[in-house]
């Protein structure tokens, strides 16, 4: 049966596979030339020297990295010790973005799947009320979730008139503020992935599961988690990449304690005072690490094929 | 017994999910309607910061946002929609090419690259090459940045239409181009109409990225709403960010429509 | 009769892999003529290549003379039923049938006209302004018919178009697919691996297996003279047995059975030596003396017919089939029975 063994390659007898070129060339073209050459450049602008006034001197230098990793006093005379600043700031945009996808997934998972054991036509309501936020724009769902905790906002205001509590929770320019702000802008994100998973699950597997003496939650655990791993684990990167990188958040949100890469990167850039081969620099450590959490992905994504 | 399908809890969550998603937004829609200027006390339901909005201070910096913000949206998710269209039907009709999963890399590259990382490419980029920032500017990241969002839904459609429907028409005598037109065109678009709407909302949306490259004393809607917001949240924003939530509402109520008449042409 | 469709050592080759090898064959004007083969034989990347959706990799296709290898679909008088029909899913029954003329020029009124006949042949004139997906799947079926044939091609090519209908209305539009042929005049090529419907429709047959012909013939011939195992075994059922052939003389072997009886019969073969003869289970009957003995296993109750699966002295398994008659004397399980061959029963084949 060789002919069967080969299944006729897409494209034939529609014509498009002699006009494949021109039709990619707006493609490659707006990409390439405002995408891909925008940040090559940016990974040349990292090695310049900066201008006082803003922009860049052509010499080549390692001074933004230098300053990045390495604090030499003052005067740049002292030996060279690691300078916390910086990396403690990246290190506290991996942790709040990891924690912002772990809440996400916590509420994300079971809502999900609530929504996907719905009844078709309750589900289509369901799904098209998680929905709607994800199109209301970002920044206006950033300010009304300030507006809503701010210190004397409804939030508190409610709390207290109901005896809940004495004084209001100072809730804007937290941590927990801005944790709650990824986890609100991010959470539809974690839900339709899982949504699509659980939706291809195939329930005869949890009916076999319990017909074979598993309880609901071992079943959960041993057979529902990992038929739908790949829902979650693409509803964790699509909250994680956002998440680290955020401005929105931290900047209306959070304070100047909480301050994370998002913001850092934008201050480089702002006025006289900025340092863009710095910012440049910041942008290229950001862009790395998110590279490197996209390729364990591709990576765990093809080992799960080929099994 | 509640069947497998149940599991105690999940609905609370779920629902707590949607109180969390929406108590923002209604607190805010209420508060619009606020008769009173102290956005802490309630003053009686009132229409004054709508009026505000298009007549007050403030109007002619948002009219000239808004205008900007809405041409920009539109011209871009335009552009991003018609270069999505002939990138699917070459991607997913073009049969395999060298370079194909180069290309399908670049088209999510606009995904995979965080905002500020864009936005901070861009600005460098057209600083570099001594393009004055402005609407122009704005214009040409829109359009990069929206391509993979008007690709998805459309390449998804395109590969739910089966090839044969083009070959039956090139079997009866349709030429590439009016077998595109006449059937794939048709079959596709809402798929097309899908992008568009993303793109445009994702457009209408972007904050970040606008910030870098607008230039000084251009303004979108966004970068409008940012600068008014860093002196305190007044009123007017939350009448702004009603009407920006109905219009949101309604293009989400216009693509769910969009996808049930997709299905239904789809036997 | 004229030639419609000339095939000439047509290789069709995706990459390493070869779909047709240098298959060659003559379909004459008017012919109903079938592929069959099981899925993968290469009878639908034939039809492929006919259409012109794939390009033949070597070899000449021509339509009444002329090469059409190279020509784009919409270049060639030759028009396809679909397998899922392939309806056009935005336009209406009627749009889908005008559509070809449409293509062709043919002015809105006269392509209307048309259309409309085309309906009432297929009975489907209540259903113009329908949309394919208010049909059921034989009027879909029909519609498609109508479809492509009519721009008036020179040639129909149906691509498994019965497959997708259950028994029934199956064996209903055999019936009318054969009256249409006969009607238009058109050469239909038809694409399947239902032998039933080939056997039933077909003027001539081509037996495809591994992007091979096996055999070209009327259903009679390649049911009652197949040339090879794979034929023999793919049409209808078989035992297939290995024997030694004495002698060929004149179309007619001498062929020693296992068991050691000797009979002859029309060969397919021109060598002597090791073949495989193959006897049909119908064409057998049980007797007192006969040229083979066997032991019956098992008794199968068919219906019409009953099945005895049974195994002879030399060890093969074998199969007969008794018509399911009052008179017929059922030999039970374990008991040995003679089997006597009739004439024509057995056939030599070339490999």
């Amino acid at each position: 049966m060789a002919g069967g063994m080969t299944p006729a390659p897409q494209g034939n007898g529609t014509g498009y596979r002699a006009i494949v070129g021109p039709l990619l060339i707006p493609t490659w073209v707006m990409i390439g030339i405002f995408l891909v050459l925008p940040v090559l450049l940016m990974a040349v602008y990292s090695f310049l020297t900066k201008e006082f006034r803003g922009g860049v001197v052509w010499d080549f230098t390692l001074a933004a990295y230098d300053q990045f990793f390495l604090n030499r006093g003052l005067f740049g005379d002292e030996p060279p010790v690691i300078e916390w600043t910086y990396i403690t700031i990246f290190w506290r945009s991996i942790w709040q973005a990891a924690l912002a996808t772990l809440i996400c997934l916590i509420v994300g998972f079971p809502t999900a799947w609530f929504i996907a054991t719905r009844p078709a036509r309750t589900r289509a309501v369901w799904l098209f009320l998680v929905t709607v936020p994800y199109w209301v724009n970002l920044l206006i769902r950033t300010v009304s979730l300030k507006f809503l905790i701010r210190e004397n906002g409804p939030l508190n205001e409610s709390l207290m008139a109901l005896g809940l509590i004495t004084d209001p929770l100072p809730l804007v320019n937290t941590n927990l503020a801005v944790q709650l702000g990824l986890f609100y802008s991010y959470l539809p994100f974690m839900v339709l992935p899982v949504y699509a998973a659980v939706e291809r699950y195939n329930f005869a597997l949890s009916e076999a599961a319990a017909d074979l003496y598993a309880s609901r939650w071992v079943t959960l655990r041993e057979i529902v988690l990992p038929v739908v791993k790949p829902g979650i684990i693409a509803g964790c990167i699509l909250v994680f990449v956002p998440s680290l990188g955020a401005f929105l958040a931290p900047d209306l949100l959070g304070g100047a304690k909480t301050f994370m890469i998002g913001s850092l990167i934008d201050e480089q850039f702002r006025g006289s005072q900025g340092n863009w081969p710095f910012g440049a620099a910041a942008a290229m450590i950001l862009m790395t690490l998110v590279l490197i959490v996209l390729t364990v992905y591709a990576r765990a994504q093809t080992k799960g094929d080929a099994r | 017994m509640k069947g497998v399908r149940h599991y105690p809890g999940f609905l609370a969550m779920a629902v707590a999910c949607l109180v969390i998603l929406y108590a923002p937004l209604i607190v805010v829609t209420g508060y619009s309607f606020n008769g009173s200027t102290s956005i802490t006390t309630w003053g009686g339901f009132s229409w004054r910061w709508y009026a505000d909005v298009f007549t007050g201070p403030d109007a002619p910096r948002f009219k000239a946002a808004a205008w900007n913000s809405i041409t920009i949206a539109i011209l871009a998710a335009t552009t991003a929609t018609a270069i999505a269209v002939a990138a699917s039907v070459a991607m997913i009709r073009g049969g395999r090419f060298k370079g194909k999963s180069a290309t399908f890399a670049l088209i999510n590259l606009p995904l995979m690259v965080p905002e500020i990382v864009t936005a901070v490419a861009t600005l460098i980029f057209f600083s570099a090459i001594g393009l004055t920032t402005g609407y122009m500017t704005i214009l040409i990241a829109h359009i990069t940045f929206c391509i993979p969002f008007a690709y998805l839904p459309i390449a998804a459609r395109l590969q739910g239409i089966e090839e044969t429907y083009e070959q039956a028409a090139r079997d009866l005598y349709a030429t590439r181009a009016q077998a595109f037109r006449l059937i794939l065109l048709p079959l596709m678009m809402p798929g097309i109409l899908s992008g568009f709407l993303l793109a445009f909302i994702i457009s209408l949306d972007d904050f970040i990225i606008t910030n870098f490259v607008k230039g000084a004393g251009m303004e979108t809607l966004p970068t409008a709403i940012f600068g008014s917001v860093k002196q305190g949240i007044k009123p007017n924003i939350m009448a702004i960010s009603t009407m920006m939530l109905a219009v949101s509402v309604l293009f989400v109520t216009l693509s769910y429509l969009v996808n049930r008449i997709g299905q239904r042409t789809r036997s | 009769m004229s030639t419609a469709i000339d095939i000439r050592s047509v290789v069709k080759r995706y990459g390493t892999a070869t779909a047709l090898h240098g298959v060659s064959l003559s379909i004459a004007d008017n012919e109903f003529f079938t592929l069959l083969g099981p899925s993968g034989c290469g009878k639908t990347t034939l039809l492929r290549c006919i259409a012109g959706f794939e390009d033949v990799t070597e070899g000449e296709i021509r339509l009444f003379g002329q090469n059409i290898a190279g020509l784009d679909p919409n270049h060639r008088p030759v028009n396809t039923v679909f397998q899922q029909y392939a309806l056009f899913p935005h336009m209406s029954v009627l749009e889908n049938v005008a559509f070809g003329l449409k293509m062709k020029g043919v002015s809105l009124s006269d392509r209307t006209a048309r259309a409309g006949r085309m309906l009432e042949m297929v009975h489907l004139s209540a259903f113009a302004d329908r949309l394919p997906a208010q049909l059921s799947g034989g009027q879909q079926q029909r519609v498609a018919l109508a479809r492509a044939l009519a721009p008036e091609p020179k040639v129909l090519l149906l691509d498994e178009p019965l497959s997708a209908l259950d028994l029934k209305l199956r064996q209903a539009m055999r019936v009318e697919l054969k009256t249409l042929q006969e009607q238009t005049g058109i050469t239909f090529i038809f694409v399947t691996h239902d032998q039933e419907e080939a056997l039933t429709m077909s003027d001539r047959i081509a037996v495809m297996s591994q992007g091979r012909v096996q055999q070209i013939g009327t259903a009679r011939d390649i049911y009652e003279a197949p040339v090879n195992r794979f034929v023999a075994d793919f049409i209808g059922e078989t035992n297939l047995l290995e024997v030694t052939v004495d002698r060929i003389e004149g179309g007619i072997a001498r062929v020693t059975l296992p068991g050691g009886h000797t009979i002859t019969c029309p060969t397919a073969a021109t060598t002597p030596g090791k073949h495989h003869i193959s006897i049909r289970p119908e064409r057998l009957s049980i007797s007192a003396a006969g040229d083979l003995t066997a032991t019956v296993e098992r008794v199968v109750y068919l219906g019409t017919d009953l099945q005895l699966l049974a195994r002879l002295t030399t060890g093969e398994e074998f199969h007969i089939r008794l018509q399911n008659s009052a008179r017929a004397q059922v030999p039970a399980p374990g008991s040995t029975v003679a089997l006597h061959l009739e004439e024509g029963a057995a056939r030599l084949l070339a490999d």
